[in-house]
């Protein structure tokens, strides 16, 4: 073989397991064996669990030799964002906080890859409670981009997007409030799939803002994303806002190309201090696409310049109540004090970092008694108009072409003591989360220090199978998705 | 105080009272509202537990269907209009019995709005509106004195299901509060939904009183009293602090808005320090459940199953079997006691006599062997069979009542005809006058002092003879035959 396992797609993998070419637990080694070898230079993971994914893997062996089907994604190695409940793997959100927790039970998608045959081999890191687009709020631990160790990989989800660019795992779980999955997949070169609101199940992923929150896969190719997706969607009884519309078969209709679709370009996405790259490569990306017989026409979304100060009022708000349980009452961090209101003080200013308090407090005076009608429920009305906006889009148009940032992946402590600016870098991902839509994000040129650029495209409500047909007919016609960072 | 006639508005030196009560009543679900696990009183700490109502991370609600259902049972039984669409929302606050830190309730769009509900007070019939009824989850339970040096938290409570019902300030006595509190309770009890116990908590009230002049339609400055464990408890809470309010107003003082907890060891209201209830709940809507979608049809299916309600019970009881009002509120105020009135008629006891062995015999026995701690009493110690035999033997003259009364311990726990006792202990009511005349003589002979009186005209003295004529007889003289053949023996005429 010349091409090493862990250079594989998920699908290569899971087929080469299924035709017992490899077993399980030996993929499962080469792929342990990847992490360490590349972890020193890369901090993807909070947490390795190498017995459990070994026992995992010997378990689908076992159930392959007695003639069993291993699950679509039998014995394929893959990553879960620290947010996602892990039932006996310490589940930490990058918190200080919960630094020790060990959840008592798995998320829904946590227990769907495990029944689809996944192994898990470990946790990765992200910003402190998924807040924050470069993966530095962590504090547990720093991630570095695998195509320059000096930038960040994007975030929330950045550890997800690092171990997949660098060929730890063949797919990584990341959870998507206002781009934390199309960020770092952007950023660090991959696919990342935000689903529509309700697509997949929320249970046991640590709520950040629950209205917008979504769990998605990021991974090498648009077929490995589809597969991911079909694996962890669907209706979930413990989740009253995830929908009972069936699953459909992502990976059916992939290649049936962009023949007749109308694909709309929003004029407020290619304005406002672009990186001229990302301008070059996302307008390259659709002139491909245009030449496999789609359409392209100029949409408007004139509500777009209220998104973020929207995002950043809806999702604090929701954020301060949902970390409210973070009291040192039941678990996680306590810190002994001579009285009630000094424990819960005392505990959560040491448990909770900068930018989590910072959300917090915007989000408990957005919520205050006399601010709440100008704050809260006037960032609700606007998010009805910035659907609205994406209704009317989409009577014209079956997606929307846009980048997934501004500019390419920034370095390490650039922004970091700029929260405005780091803001901003989710100002073309966040009205996707408000609206509630599917977006996936995948790659489409390089910058000229060799920085991966990504391309976004935005669907109707469930139509997530419209996008990955667009997405696999642009990876088709290119071979940004084949390009490694790391050798 | 000028507690004027019963039934009257409550006044004191020419101020009235404004009361509304809010009432927190435990629902009787087997689950609780947002989880699989049992919602049963009591159980070993943090048994009935599970990471939903412990507020572990990345957990979700899933509402409980059971528990609409009853909310709507409630509110259709108290006139209110159920709401198509309602929401739930989040009533954020830190306390260590509060998992989540925040309580899922509802706050702009409750499902039960505008209804009411009618008391007695003293026969006469009023309607006390109520503004609202929603759901809510219940906390868990702080407990201080178990260990030393720290407290602990038994969530069994949490998220258990309850129904905040807020009354409209209609009330204007702490007589008319209880009378309230017992209706609402009754009307519940009826539903199945709540058994209704203010010892355990299942049933909880809080008041919001306020004074002003007679007269006026402007409301004073409102108090809002906690901690009042029994009806007993609101009542007296009431009249304290209505005294309270009064006197400081008339000391030229002005009344402070304060939460203000019942203390019933000292028999007073104490304010509580203000930062305890200063709190801004920054309420919003419940993003982790969908808004609250009800059917009509579903409100006309659960419109169908209602039972007969206390109220309509109690005037066709007045109608029906020409009871008292106050017999009749007393028999419908518990849906089985009023069955088992019922059950007696049908079993041929005549409609009053029945009433009064219900409204005594009966319901001493529901005290005393706390039969009232159940929802429902299906298990009587005495069937209404065995209470009618009793009253018709009364009424028939068979037996006197006096023997009833003593054969009616003999019947609990076991299914005996008292008539076939009667018979075999020949216990029949003695009216022979044969042999009664010989007690009667008996009698005269050794009490000649009481004779030597009632001759002089002391007319009370008959009752001893009689009395001693019963004690002789073993209870079973008819007493009116003995009275008659007293005068007779007695009499001026057969002097000598």
């Amino acid at each position: 073989m010349s091409v090493p396992p862990y250079q594989w797609s998920l699908r290569e993998a899971a087929a080469r397991i299924r035709r017992r070419e490899i077993s399980a637990v030996e993929l499962t080694r080469t792929a342990l064996a990847r992490i360490q070898a590349v972890e020193p230079a890369i901090g993807a993971f909070l947490t390795c669990c190498e017995a459990d994914a070994l026992a995992a893997a010997e378990s689908i062996d076992r159930r392959m030799a007695a003639g069993e089907d291993p699950g679509s994604l039998g014995g394929v190695p893959v990553a879960v964002k620290d947010n996602i409940c892990t039932a006996g793997v310490r589940t930490t959100a990058a918190s200080r906080m919960l630094e020790s927790f060990v959840p008592a039970f798995d998320a829904t998608v946590t227990a769907k890859l495990r029944h689809a045959g996944a192994v898990i081999v470990g946790k990765t890191n992200c910003d402190e409670f998924a807040m924050g687009s470069s993966t530095e709020n962590s504090a547990l631990g720093q991630t570095r981009n695998p195509w320059d160790s000096s930038r960040v990989p994007g975030g929330s989800s950045g550890g997800s997007g690092a171990a997949v660019a660098a060929r730890e795992v063949y797919a990584a779980l990341g959870t998507d409030t206002g781009g934390s999955i199309r960020l770092p997949a952007a950023f660090c070169g991959v696919v990342g799939l935000k689903p529509t609101y309700g697509r997949v199940s929320r249970f046991g992923v640590i709520a950040y803002a629950s209205s917008l929150d979504q769990v998605g896969p990021l991974t090498r190719d648009v077929t490995d994303a589809a597969m991911v997706l079909e694996a962890i969607a669907g209706h979930d009884p413990a989740d009253s806002t995830a929908s009972p519309r069936p699953v459909p078969a992502y990976q059916d209709g992939l290649d049936a190309g962009v023949r007749g679709m109308r694909l709309g370009l929003p004029r407020e996405y290619f304005v406002q201090g672009m990186h001229p790259e990302v301008d070059r490569a996302v307008r390259a990306a659709v002139g491909e696409l245009e030449r496999l017989g789609a359409s392209i026409e100029e949409v408007s979304l004139p509500h777009t310049d209220y998104a973020i100060a929207t995002y950043y009022l809806i999702a604090t708000a929701e954020a301060s109540s949902n970390l409210a349980r973070y009291d040192g009452v039941r678990y996680g961090l306590r810190v002994p004090s001579a009285n009630l209101g000094e424990m819960y003080e005392r505990s959560r200013a040491a448990g909770f970092g900068t930018e989590v308090k910072r959300r917090i407090m915007l989000g408990t005076y957005a919520l205050s008694a006399g601010y709440y009608d100008a704050y809260y429920l006037k960032a609700q009305q606007v998010r009805t108009l910035i659907r609205r906006d994406f209704a009317q889009a989409f009577e014209r148009c079956d997606a929307l072409l846009t980048p997934v940032a501004p500019t390419p992946a920034f370095r390490l402590g650039e922004r970091i003591d700029d929260p405005l600016t780091m803001y901003l870098s989710d100002i073309l991902t966040i009205s996707v989360n408000l609206a509630g839509l599917p977006a996936l994000a995948v790659p489409c040129g390089m910058d000229s220090d060799g920085l991966p650029i990504g391309l976004q495209v935005i669907g109707r409500p469930f139509d997530e199978a419209t996008l990955l047909r667009i997405g696999y007919a642009h990876e088709l016609a290119s071979d940004w998705h084949r390009r490694s960072p790391l050798p | 105080m000028t507690q004027a006639a019963a039934g009257a508005p409550w006044t004191l030196e020419g101020y009235e009272a404004v009361i509304g009560l809010e009432v927190h009543a435990e629902l009787l679900t087997r689950a609780k509202v947002f989880c699989g696990c049992s919602a049963a009183f009591g159980g070993e700490p943090n048994t009935n537990v599970c990471p939903v109502c412990l507020g572990m991370p990345g957990v979700l609600p899933v509402l409980n269907r059971r528990v609409v259902e009853f909310a709507i049972r409630a509110g259709l039984a108290t006139n209110c209009t159920i709401a198509p669409r309602s929401r739930f929302a989040r009533k954020n606050y830190f306390y260590p019995d509060l998992p989540k830190g925040y309580q899922i309730s509802m706050y702009e769009a409750p499902l039960c709005t505008g209804g009411w509900l009618e008391i007695v007070v003293d026969g006469v019939p009023r309607r006390v509106g109520l503004t609202r009824i929603h759901i809510e989850e219940d906390t868990g339970k702080n407990i201080h004195d178990l260990v030393a040096g720290g407290s602990l938290v038994d969530f069994n409570r949490s998220g258990v299901p309850l129904l905040e019902i807020v009354g409209e300030p209609d009330i204007r006595s702490p007589a008319e509060a209880g009378a309230y509190l017992r209706a609402l309770r009754s009307v519940l009890q009826y539903l199945e939904i709540c058994d209704g116990n203010m010892e355990e908590g299942s049933f909880r009230c809080d008041a919001n009183v306020s004074v002003r002049p007679v007269g006026s339609s402007i409301l004073g400055t409102k108090v809002e009293i906690k901690n009042m464990n029994s009806f007993r408890h609101v009542e007296r809470a009431l009249a304290w602090e209505l005294r309270r309010q009064v006197r400081t107003l008339q000391a030229g003082e002005r009344l402070v808005q304060e939460t203000r907890l019942w203390d019933a060891e000292r028999e007073e209201t104490r304010a509580m320090r203000s930062k305890e209830h200063a709190h801004d709940y920054r309420y919003f809507p419940e993003p982790d459940l969908l808004p609250l979608e009800v059917s009509q049809a579903w409100i006309e299916e659960v419109r169908a199953s209602l039972p007969e309600l206390p109220g309509a019970r109690r005037r066709r009881f007045e109608g029906e079997y020409g009871l008292s009002a106050y017999d009749a509120d007393v028999l419908t105020q518990r849906k089985d006691v009023a069955d088992f009135f019922e059950a007696g008629v049908a079993a041929g006891a005549q409609a009053k006599e029945m009433a009064n062995w219900v409204t005594t015999e009966i319901l001493r026995i529901v005290r005393e062997q706390r039969l009232d701690t159940q929802l429902v009493i299906r298990d009587w110690p005495i069937t209404p069979a065995q209470v009618a035999a009793l009253a018709r033997l009364v009424d028939g003259g068979q037996i006197t009542r006096n023997t009833a009364k003593q054969l009616l311990p003999r019947l609990i726990g076991t299914d005996d005809d008292p008539a076939r006792i009667v018979e075999r202990e020949g216990l029949g009511q003695v009216s022979d006058r044969g042999a009664l005349q010989q007690a009667v003589h008996e009698v005269i002979r050794q009490a000649p002092e009481q004779v030597a009186q009632f001759r002089a005209g002391k007319e009370r003295v008959l009752g001893f003879l009689v009395g001693q004529v019963m004690k002789a007889t073993g209870g079973k003289a008819n007493p009116q035959l003995v009275q008659e053949l007293l005068r007779a023996a007695l009499s001026p005429e057969r002097k000598g």
